[in-house]
């Protein structure tokens, strides 16, 4: 079996980390338990300033799809496809029928079912508002980690399709996409999952399935935190109460990963496997002491540990993660959504400084990768994206 | 062909009409106890397509269902489902319209009774909105909207009266 000692991973000779402002170290406290209702019958609101299933408690079930416009739609097919979807998802997170819904009796238990809708740069372009496209609004830069496939990468629009129960999933995916296939087509569909709901308290951070306590360091949804981290504010005033996703298909080298004994597992990644403390502490939401050294003077937390080279630099490298497991016949992963206002200022140094130099790197390849900007929240007569495309 | 403005007017007449025969009595028409709701049209380039809806009679009257009219097409005609020679189920006008007793849903739905929309003026493409008009024997009339969506049903053959197939 590989060993790996703190003096092994400092061996590279990695330049020793400036001690930059680090803004908060996120960490919130555990949603607390709700008083017990049937998870079948729990309903969450989609209509307001934001879109639903960005701030809502992740449900245990996730399907993120991307469509491809068909050739030649304009502003009105977008619109169309935008109604259309604003009222399949008013009727199926309510746990009524679609109209027309072929198997009514699969949309009686919505489970918190969110349908969060997403535009890629092709929208804006067949919208006639290039002019209006945000610059981050396209393809992440490369990084030499990426083994990207474009089965799993790019998409004209996405749906991201939340539920605590699967078939609710399935079953709003396919309402969704047939009713509006001739105007536009599936490109891909990346099915996740976390813990069924009920097995864990609400708000437990999830796990991965390399096994570790996966998105600590969060901002609390309705904390000023998350507000500036994720919410546009109104630059420009169209994208109020919107903002952006980057999806990557993270595959897990799980056969070699097993060769890796529990402590090398957690001088990889910084943090104790147990409970998701980090290194320096014995809870999962201490805060991690970057500085702390043995008595050797190593540091105790490996500067190319994934907590220290994920750790943000400046202010603006924080986000909310929002992601999800995969498991299939391709191969076992995490779908890692994560959400910001710009994503070339908070989310791409950070992925920068992760392909350079991360302890995490031989046992996880990026295989699918795509931006996506999320309209704000609508009314009960709109839909979504109807300040921009405003017919 | 827009008939909006002539049928608000026979609402207003069909309604004064009523409050004066009847006296000191308030009666409903037809319009007023008839709810049609989960409308919505499949959606089609030409020819004809199918609109869908649950129509809720809530009153104390049987409502009588003589026709219909949209913007969205030359005619539009009431159509139920019938066994035709062979295997199939054919669509065909029905000939005395469509009868909701008091208190009871009405569904349209593929499969079964239907509107059609004959003569498309336009094509109809998902997310867009038809405006229908139903018509009924006491005179009055009842507006609605309907989504268009894709839908993979609702292909049925239609026979009309000369006895000629046609698709859906």
């Amino acid at each position: 079996m590989a060993r790996f000692t703190r003096r092994a991973l400092l061996g590279g000779g990695v330049a020793a980390l400036g001690a930059a402002g680090l803004g908060a170290v996120g960490g919130g406290t555990a949603v607390a338990s709700r008083i017990p209702e049937p998870i079948g019958a729990r309903t969450v609101e989609i209509h307001g300033a934001h879109q639903a299933g960005i701030d809502t408690s992740a449900q245990s079930f996730a399907s993120f799809v991307a469509l491809d416009l068909a050739d030649g739609i304009d502003r009105d097919g977008l619109v169309g496809i935008m109604r259309v979807w604003a009222e399949d998802a008013r009727r199926l997170t309510t746990g009524m029928p679609a109209l027309g819904d072929t198997e009514p009796e699969l949309a009686v238990d919505p489970a918190r079912l969110t349908v969060t809708v997403g535009y890629g740069p092709a929208v804006f372009d067949a919208a006639g508002l290039t002019d209006l496209r945000p610059a981050w609004l396209k393809p992440l830069p490369a990084f030499p980690i990426d083994r990207l496939e474009e089965r799993w990468s790019g998409g004209d629009l996405l749906l991201q399709v939340c539920a605590d129960d699967p078939v609710t999933v399935s079953h709003a995916v396919r309402t969704l996409t047939r009713s509006v296939r001739s105007l536009a087509t599936v490109r891909w569909i990346q099915r996740g999952f976390r813990r069924a709901a009920g097995t864990r308290p609400d708000g437990t951070t999830m796990r991965n399935l390399m096994g570790q306590v996966d998105g600590t360091v969060n901002p609390v949804p309705h904390s000023p935190d998350f507000d500036r981290q994720v919410w546009n504010p109104g630059d420009p005033p169209w994208m109020a109460g919107g903002t952006s996703l980057v999806l990557r298909r993270i595959r897990m080298e799980l056969d070699t990963w097993d060769e890796l004994d529990r402590p090398a597992r957690e001088l990889a990644v910084g943090r104790r496997l147990s409970n998701g403390a980090p290194l320096t502490g014995s809870e999962e939401y201490d805060d991690a002491d970057f500085e702390a050294t043995d008595r050797f003077g190593i540091p105790v937390i490996p500067p190319e540990s994934h907590v220290a080279r994920a750790r943000p630099r400046t202010g603006d490298e924080q986000f909310l993660r929002r992601g999800y497991n995969y498991d299939d016949q391709d191969g076992v992963g995490l779908l890692f959504a994560a959400y910001q206002v710009d994503v070339e200022r908070q989310f791409v140094p950070v992925q920068q400084r992760l392909a350079e130099h991360d302890a995490l790197n031989p046992w996880i390849t990026p295989i699918g990768s795509a931006v996506f900007l999320l309209p704000p929240g609508f009314g009960p007569d709109g839909y979504p994206g109807d300040v921009l495309l405003g017919v | 062909m827009k008939k909006t403005l002539l049928c608000t007017a026979s609402v207003a007449v069909a309604t004064a009409l009523f409050a004066t025969a009847c006296g000191s009595e308030t009666t409903t028409t037809s319009a007023d106890a008839v709810v049609v709701a989960d409308a919505w049209v499949k959606a089609s380039d030409t020819g004809m397509t199918g609109a869908f809806a649950e129509i809720e009679n809530t009153g104390s009257d049987d409502v009588h269902i003589v026709g219909a009219s949209s913007p969205s097409s030359a005619s539009t005609e009431l159509h139920e489902m019938v066994s035709a020679e062979g295997t199939s189920m054919v669509m065909q006008e029905m000939g005395d319209g469509l009868v909701v007793p008091a208190g009871t849903t009405h569904t349209l739905a593929p499969g079964g009774d239907h509107l059609m929309l004959m003569d498309l003026a336009e094509p109809l493409r998902p997310g867009s909105t038809v405006s229908f008009t139903l018509e009924f024997a006491d005179g009055s009339t009842e507006e609605f909207t309907a989504q268009v969506r894709d839908f993979a049903g609702a292909q049925e053959e239609y026979v009309p009266a000369d006895g000629a197939a046609h698709d859906g």
